[in-house]
Order: structure tokens, then sequence, then C-alpha cells
């Protein structure tokens, strides 16, 4: 009796197969539009990042496999450590600032009762700023003479500073502007995940007698961690790529001092027009950014 | 459910899940019940000591905030009104002396910011079409239609969230430049800019996550009627989905209108450019308050925008955290 299912479930009846095969049509004609970008536009250019950077091409000859020469003629450039270091350390800085200041902010901002929604209003305002606008604004305020920063300096009876023209500043001066256009996204994140955070986890802390940054430290800290985690990884991935601001205010100057991954590999192709070299360094930071990604979506596929 | 507070999506993700088909609306806003608290009791704040350290907290973050957020936006308005010497003067004037409102027509004739911002539009309001109306039907079809090969196609679709999008920004480039196989050159044409965002496997999760919760036997109904898929996806799944569609298309026009990278790339036609990539180009040869005053310009639809879709746009951001 049960072969006789198993095959009669096996052999379907014409109508059925016919009925399957519409269905499949269907679905991949709907499929079409989404799959016909993804392959052009994703998945054939993550094919070709590791050809390109396998291969010395000017455009105009077929191409030609060099192997790793690409490579090493990338890390033989003098700018190549300055950029890893560069953009190590602006993703650390803007670590420093950019991810502190907002659950610092979130914390803040949960707990006053007045102008909620103006304060986290205000807060997200730069985030919606085009990136390039943002910068750009910002470069004016670095200005060494009359710009807004070195005339709010002089008030203090501080500065001047050379902002983005010192070796010295300029990387920090980057960190700055790109931590005041993106931590409106964090401080609203951590808000929303401290709003979730139980009443009682805080009078039961309270009555223990734990002060206010015990229960920081014991009841908001650990009921976000996973939220923490995730931005933490997040910010990470979204920081390392870091291109516009450098392009835009530094040209990686002074002296190499702001050039990153990102920029580096921009200037190789669209500059030196060595597109293989370019590829290279594309290469290197995926590999290093994957080890992030994947962590980031193993962690957040956890949560939900 | 209706996008309410921020506090309601951490613990519940209303948004990316399908609503139940009886509750319609809920009330826009929640007051805070009298049950909520933060790290701080409601007893303390009610002792002498306890007002006094909330409002002097309150006023300083009151404070700092205008000053960090507004009041860099107060400086780009009033430094685009005063004269370039006046912009030039150590030290500064908090209040323009002499107000310049030409300012503003010229540098919308200089740097053609109506052009800017009229190839911007298309440029987002193509991306929206051509992401809706691909990325809905291609999750409808991975959810719903379950074809063969279904699910490798998903997992490739989302195997592209782990690269980001600056690592392949060449060949990217290059594809554009040379589409395989077709050997159509998209540059300066609006299409580089349509059909690469299509390309989000963020979006494809997002939809087919929620797609995913919509009851089946409300799909079956439909089906014994007679209706057709696309006829269900008209009239039984995107109307219940309208949370979800109004968050992707939001993220849609936002990552458009942000994008630097891309359009400076595959736009480089001043006539084509979008209006940060147009701003920067020129930005070199303006006059100090003109560039200012365009910087404002561009702004200016940013903020309009989020100030009449406030709501939608931070329940995407709630949504975008916690891909996965």
């Amino acid at each position: 009796m049960s072969t006789m299912t198993v095959k009669g479930s096996r052999r379907r009846s014409p109508g059925a197969t016919r009925r399957s095969v519409s269905r499949n049509l269907t679905a991949y004609g709907f499929l079409s539009g989404a799959l016909i970008c993804f392959a052009f536009f994703s998945w054939y250019p993550m094919i070709r990042e590791f050809i390109l950077s396998f291969q010395k091409t000017n455009f105009i000859d077929p191409p030609e496999w060099v192997g790793f020469e690409n490579f090493a003629t990338v890390i033989d450039d003098s700018a190549f450590v300055s950029a890893w270091a560069n953009t190590a350390m602006f993703t650390l800085l803007a670590l420093v600032f950019g991810y502190l200041v907002p659950f610092v902010f979130a914390i803040v901002l949960n707990e006053l009762r007045h102008a909620r929604s103006y304060l986290r209003l205000v807060v997200y305002l730069p985030v919606m700023l085009p990136p390039a606008v943002a910068v750009l604004l910002f470069k004016w305020f670095y200005d060494p003479g009359a710009g807004l920063f070195n005339q709010a300096l002089d008030v203090f009876g501080l500065g001047p500073l050379a902002w983005l023209d010192s070796t010295d500043t300029a990387l920090l001066s980057l960190v700055i502007v790109s931590t005041w256009m993106n931590l409106g996204t964090g401080t609203l994140i951590y808000l929303a995940a401290l709003q979730s955070i139980p009443s009682e986890l805080y009078e039961a802390a309270e009555l223990d007698g734990a002060g206010l940054f015990k229960r920081v430290w014991h009841v908001t800290i650990p009921q976000t961690k996973l939220i923490l985690l995730v931005m933490l990884l997040l910010q990470i991935v979204a920081t390392m790529q870091v291109f516009i601001e450098p392009f835009l205010l530094t040209g990686g100057g002074p002296e190499n001092g702001t050039v990153t991954v990102a920029y580096l590999m921009y200037q190789y192709a669209f500059s030196f027009g060595n597109w293989g070299g370019g590829g290279a360094l594309g290469l290197m930071l995926m590999l290093v950014l994957i080890v992030f990604s994947a962590v980031y979506l193993r962690v957040s596929r956890d949560r939900t | 459910m209706s996008y309410s507070t921020v506090r309601d999506r951490a613990t519940t993700r209303p948004v990316t899940s399908a609503p139940t088909p009886q509750r319609t609306r809920r009330p826009r806003r929640r007051r805070e019940g009298p049950q909520f608290r933060g790290l701080v009791s409601p007893h303390t704040l009610t002792t002498t000591r306890g007002k006094i350290i909330y409002w002097v907290v309150m006023s300083f973050v009151l404070v700092t905030f205008t000053a960090a957020f507004v009041f860099p936006l107060y400086w780009m308005f009033t430094g685009a009104m005063k004269s370039p010497e006046e912009l030039a003067q150590v030290p500064p004037t908090f209040f323009p002396e002499t107000l310049n409102w030409g300012v503003w027509a010229e540098a919308w004739d200089l740097l053609d910011l109506g052009l800017f911002l009229r190839n911007t539009l298309l440029y987002a309001a193509g991306a929206w079409l051509f992401t809706l109306a691909f990325d809905v039907a291609a999750a409808y079809a991975l959810s719903k239609l379950r074809p063969v090969l279904g699910k490798l196609v998903l997992a490739l679709m989302l195997s592209t969230l782990m690269i980001p999008p600056t690592v392949i920004l060449l060949p990217a480039y290059l594809t554009v430049k040379d589409l395989p196989i077709l050997g159509w050159n998209l540059l300066n044409t609006p299409w580089a800019i349509w059909l690469p965002a299509v390309a989000n496997g963020f979006f494809i999760f997002l939809l087919k996550r929620f797609f995913d919760s919509i009851p089946r036997e409300l799909l079956e109904a439909a089906q014994i009627d007679g209706a057709s898929p696309l006829r269900i996806l008209w009239s039984v799944v995107l109307p219940v989905s309208r949370p979800i569609i109004g968050v992707v298309s939001i993220l849609a026009v936002v990552n458009v209108w942000k994008d630097f990278v891309w359009p400076l790339l595959v736009l480089p036609d001043s006539e084509k450019m979008s209006i940060s990539v147009g701003i920067s180009s020129l930005s070199a040869q303006m006059p100090q308050n003109v560039l200012i005053a365009a910087l404002f310009i561009a702004s200016v639809p940013a903020i309009v925008v989020f100030l009449i879709f406030q709501r939608s746009i931070m329940a995407g951001l709630t949504a975008g955290s916690l891909k996965g």
C-alpha cells in the first residue's frame, strides 16, 4: 500500500504537471526583472572583481593573466601601508566617537520627559542630508582662518588648529564629520532598544541598592547586548569603506595622511589607470569586510 | 500594523511582519503609559534634588543638541546671505549685517541647481519604481509561488548582503560601461542608477519576510475564486503590505538621494550629474557664499521630506538595523 502512494505521488497526473510547469513559469516571470538586475549588477561584478585583480588590462588589448603581480604592485606602493593604517585608525576613532556617543545620547534621551520628539528629530537631521553636502559644509567649518571651528575655539582661548592641513588633525577631522552625519542612526536604534527593557529590571536593581551607573552596567548593557554587537559590526563594515570624506576634504593628503583603502582603490583605477591594482585592493578589502559581514549576519539572524 | 512610536518596534517588529487582517490602524501615537520608566525611578524625579538635576540635564541636552545639529544649519543659512567680505571676517558676525537675498538666485543659476535637482529626482523616482516593480514581484514569487530552485535564488540574492558596495565598485563600473553579452554602455544614462538599485538583497529580504507572514488562507481564498497570481499580488498581497512597501520606498529613494560615489562614476557628464556630485564638482570654482547657498538649497528637499515622512523614515531605520 505504501509503495502505491509513493508511486502515485511520483507519477503525477498530466493536469498536475501542467499546473506545476505553469506555476514555475509564472514564478520565474515574476523573478525575471530582479534576476537580471542581480546577475548584471551584483553577481557578475563579484566574479569580475576576482578576474580583475589577477589580470592586467588596458581595455584595448586582450587582458592578460598575471597571477599575483597586481597585488605585489599595490603592496609595494608606499601609500599602501598608509591607506590600511589610516582606514584602521579611522575605523577605530569612529568607534570611539560614533559608537559610544550614540549610546550615551540614547540613554540620556530615554530619561528625559520633555521635548522628546524635538530631540529625536534634531539628532537625525544630519543623517538626512546628502553626505556630500554635509562634508562640504564641514570643509567650510574647518577653514583655518574664518572657519566656525577655529572661531569657536578662539572664544575659549584655544587654537587655532590647522584641521585638514595638518597630519596631526586631518584624520580626526574626517572622523568628526563622519560622526556628525551618522550618529543619529545609532542614537535612534539604541533608543528603540532601550525602550523595550522591562521596567521591573530597573526597579529590582534599584531595590537591591544599585546606583545609576550600576544600573547601566548591570541592566541596560546586558539587555541591549545583542543590538550593541550588531551595531558594532555594522559600523565597522560601514566605516572601513570610507571614501567620500577623503575624496572631498583632503584628496588623501597631507602626506598621505588621509588616504584610505577605498580612496586608493579609486585612485588606482581612475587616476593611474591601473585597474588590476584597484581590483587587487578591492579584493583585499572585500576579504577583510566579509569576515565582519558574515559574523554580523549570523548574529543578527539569531536575534530575529 | 501602523508605524507607531519608536518604542514599539524593538519588541514587536511590526513593520517587518504582516498584519493580522482584522486589525486596521492603531492610534498613531501612544502616550507613554504610567508604567514606563527608565534608569531613574519616577519617585526620584519628584524630589527637589531630582527635579533640579533633571532640569539641569534637560537644559544641557537641549542646548547641546541644538548647538550641534541645528546651529550648523543656521550658520549655513546666514553664511550664504553674508557678503564674501563679511564671510571672511574675523571674528564672524552672528547675524548677517546685510541680507543678500540675491545669493539664492545666483547659486541656482551659477550651479545649474534646477538641472541637478531634476536629474536627482528622475534617478530617485526611477529607482523607486523599478525597485518596487521588480523586487516586490521577486519576493512574492519566492515567498508564495515557491518555484524550483527558489531557495537557491534567494540564497544568492541574500549573499550579496555580505559584499559591501564599495568593494565591487570597480567591476560594477566596468559592467555598466560595457554590459556583458549585450555590449551596451549605460554610462550617462539613468539606467546606470535605476537597474543597480534593484539589485538590493536587503529589500528582497525585507519584502520576503513580510510576505512569508501573510496567512496562506488569505491567498488560497483568492485562488479558489480563480484569481491569477498577478491578481492575487495586486489585490490581496499589496493592500496588506503597505507598511513594508512604505519602508522599502523610503529606503530606495533615500539611498539614491544620498549616494555619491556611484553617480560620481557612472554619470560623469555635467548635464547628467546628481545634485551631490554636481555641487561638489563645481565647488572649487564658486565664491564661498554662493557655494554655501547651493549647499543649503541641496539640503532643503532632504529636510522637507524628512519632516513629512519622519515616522516612516524612523520606522525604516529600525527595520534596517535588524537586517537578519
